[in-house]
């Protein structure tokens, strides 16, 4: 990193193309594999007419949800008028916009008909939940975007506190929405509850504070700074907070659901693979999310021996593979469990009614995943190329603000 | 370098970046405002009027007698595959818009044989969600999928909660007429419209009557005179998932 003429930091030029190029591989490997699964069909991922949701749509929630919660930073900077937080901002909000960008993409080029998306731009159904997702993602992006602005325009940094107001509100009631996505699936005993709203909120929390502390670090070592120690501590706590949070919730919504009778077969299947001994989901579950993706983090960030940069990076990191587990428990492992269409009945069927189903994700599943998160990288790339995206401490200012 | 130049060239710097990003944009804006306001109007323009065929006073059902079903019969399978031009085929990919379910009821050891399709829901919780209005409901309670303007979300097939929708994994060939289908789209039972626009009724209930059997009623639930709604009102019938309240259109009897 150097700093130029007019007194911002970019990013060298060699290593901004070299990381331009690796996420532009990224994401021309997800276009590919996108065009393969158009041309062939869907009959070349491991999705079937029971798993109708795969490994894309765990990639491109966790997208999703972590981009609203990325843009928490930015809200605790500007709404709550955190100094250590505000200049943090701009990075947060442009890896909200990114991160949004590479979710819907993995979503849309997944849809069966990808080249119908003017169709689903220009009807709408307001009842569905995904009608109003289309416009929570879209109104996301034109609030960040305006925010973004007025924290850039100096003639408008008074609307700035306003617009991120606005942009808070909003990511509440975008993740709600993602949230309601299946919260709204009455049918599905994995599903179906109003819990699922306030828990994908304070996932969102964990994930987007996990992401922005990834990304933070990576751009201070890429530049060969030292992210000042007061900074690392107070966002370590925070990140701790949010996995605990996150933790107890997810602990709610299984505890609800192990008091219905009717859903016990279901909670018996996910958390200890009755039914299905080869089942991946109770492994995921404990081992990925539980004791990797939280409880892990959870001693680095907190125990007062721990807590360094790298152990609060490690802990980060481990957030994020712990939501991936996480979320494909829930989605994959929420379908693979059959429908309960006659309560009291074995049943079978020559459509796997009663059978618990395989689902094994396919290589260009994988390819249009990660390509999602590639298309974020570079757009958080050249963002940060084009514009001062990289937080820089005022240190007196933080010294004034006295809390550690 | 002083600060003052420091200054001068932030704020040159400034002035570039502002003036390329109002300019990016304001066409970043227009290209994607443009093409959208315009298919707009080409999109509202064609839109259909109400379909002439189906009328509000109608609610087309069925009733299906689980007495009468033979365990391992699929005259109905067979017959709706040949009618629509479905292969056939039972792997996890394939359509499937009628299948026999064999249940047993684990206190008792009773079992019976049950055909399980759309049930062609009053409330269809696939309408609800369907993001762009393709999943839709007949004035007569057929439960339909508009294949132009279904995008292949599958959110119908997540909501569905008797695993009646299918999603169209390979290209298809030697397509029915009557019954258009697509990859890449969600699919179902349709009651076999195209036949009941022609004053027929489905083609599973046509085979099960021709059989003998006599397990499948279809007609106007509706109607107090047809022989349906008598035997709805007269015989205890079941709906499947009552507990969620959706109305649907196809009742057993004897489950």
């Amino acid at each position: 990193m150097k700093q130029t003429l007019d007194g911002f930091y970019t990013l060298e030029e060699r290593i901004f193309y070299v990381l331009l190029l690796l996420g532009g591989g990224l994401t021309l490997l997800g276009l590919t594999a996108a065009r393969s699964v158009e041309e062939h069909g869907h009959v070349i991922t491991g999705m079937t007419n029971q798993v109708v949701w795969g490994l894309p749509h765990v990639f491109a929630i966790f997208l999703i949800v972590a981009a609203s919660g990325v843009l928490n930073v930015a809200s605790i900077g500007s709404v709550f008028g955190e100094k250590l937080y505000k200049p943090r901002a701009p990075l947060s909000g442009l890896l909200c916009v990114a991160m949004l960008g590479g979710g819907l993409m993995v979503l849309m080029l997944d849809l069966g008909r990808p080249e119908r998306l003017i169709v689903a731009a220009t009807h709408y159904n307001f009842k569905s939940v995904f009608a109003w997702n289309v416009f929570l993602y879209s109104g996301m992006v034109g609030i960040v975007a305006v925010y973004l602005w007025t924290m850039f325009e100096r003639r408008m940094n008074r609307w700035s506190k306003a617009a991120g107001l606005a942009a808070l509100v909003w990511r509440f009631a975008l993740t709600t929405g993602t949230g309601s996505i299946f919260g709204f699936l009455v049918a599905r005993q994995a599903y179906q509850s109003a819990l699922l709203a306030p828990l994908f909120i304070v996932l969102s929390f964990a994930w987007g504070l996990a992401v922005f502390l990834v990304v933070q670090s990576a751009m201070y070592a890429w530049n060969g700074q030292r992210l000042p120690e007061a900074v690392q501590k107070r966002m370590a706590r925070l990140l701790g907070v949010f996995v605990a949070g996150a933790l107890y919730l997810v602990g709610v919504y299984h505890l609800t659901n192990l008091y219905f009778a009717r859903q016990s077969a279901f909670e018996a299947f996910i958390l200890l693979g009755q039914g299905d001994a080869s089942s991946e989901f109770p492994a995921l579950f404990w081992a990925g999310y539980v004791a990797l993706g939280a409880l892990a983090p959870l001693v680095l960030l907190l125990h007062p021996r721990l807590g360094g940069p790298r152990c609060t990076l490690a802990a980060s990191a481990l957030v994020v593979l712990g939501a991936f587990a996480l979320l494909y428990v829930f989605i994959i492992g929420g379908q693979a469990f059959p429908l309960e269409i006659f309560p009291g009945h074995v049943v079978t069927s020559s459509f796997g009614d009663g059978v618990i189903e395989h689902y094994r994700p396919s290589l260009p599943e994988l390819l249009l995943g990660l390509g999602g998160i590639g298309a974020a990288f570079v757009l958080t790339a050249i963002g940060v190329r084009v514009l001062d995206f990289l937080p820089q401490d005022d240190f007196a200012a933080l010294g004034m603000a006295g809390k550690d | 370098m002083t600060k003052a130049d420091r200054d001068t060239g932030s704020r040159q710097g400034l002035s570039g970046r502002r003036a390329f990003l109002g300019l990016a944009a304001a066409g970043v804006g227009g290209v994607l405002l443009a093409p959208g306001v315009h298919l707009m109007e080409i999109a509202q323009a064609a839109v259909p009027g109400p379909s002439p065929g189906a009328s509000p006073k109608v609610r087309w059902g069925l009733l299906i007698d689980t007495t009468r079903c033979a365990p391992g019969c699929t005259d109905c399978v067979d017959a709706c595959n040949t009618e629509n031009g479905l292969s056939g085929g039972t792997r996890p990919t394939d359509s499937q818009w009628i299948r026999k379910v064999e249940i047993k009821e684990i206190r008792t050891g009773r079992s019976q044989s049950v055909p399980v399709m759309c049930q062609h829901c009053a409330e269809p919780p696939c309408v609800d969600v369907c993001p762009t209005g393709a999943s839709f409901k007949r004035a007569d309670g057929i439960v339909l999928v508009d294949r132009h303007s279904c995008i292949g979300c599958r959110y119908c097939v997540m909501a569905c909660p008797y695993k009646a929708r299918s999603f169209v994994h390979e290209p298809l060939v030697d397509q029915k007429a009557d019954v258009p289908r697509g990859k890449g789209c969600v699919e179902g039972c349709t009651l076999c419209v195209h036949r009941i626009d022609k004053g027929q009724g489905p083609a599973c209930v046509e085979a099960c009557t021709k059989a003998g059997h006599q397990a499948m009623l279809f007609g106007d639930l509706n109607d107090p005179q047809s022989e349906i709604a008598r035997r709805v009102h007269e015989l205890a019938t079941t709906q499947l998932r009552a507990d969620l309240r959706l109305d649907p259109g196809v009742r057993y009897q004897g489950l």
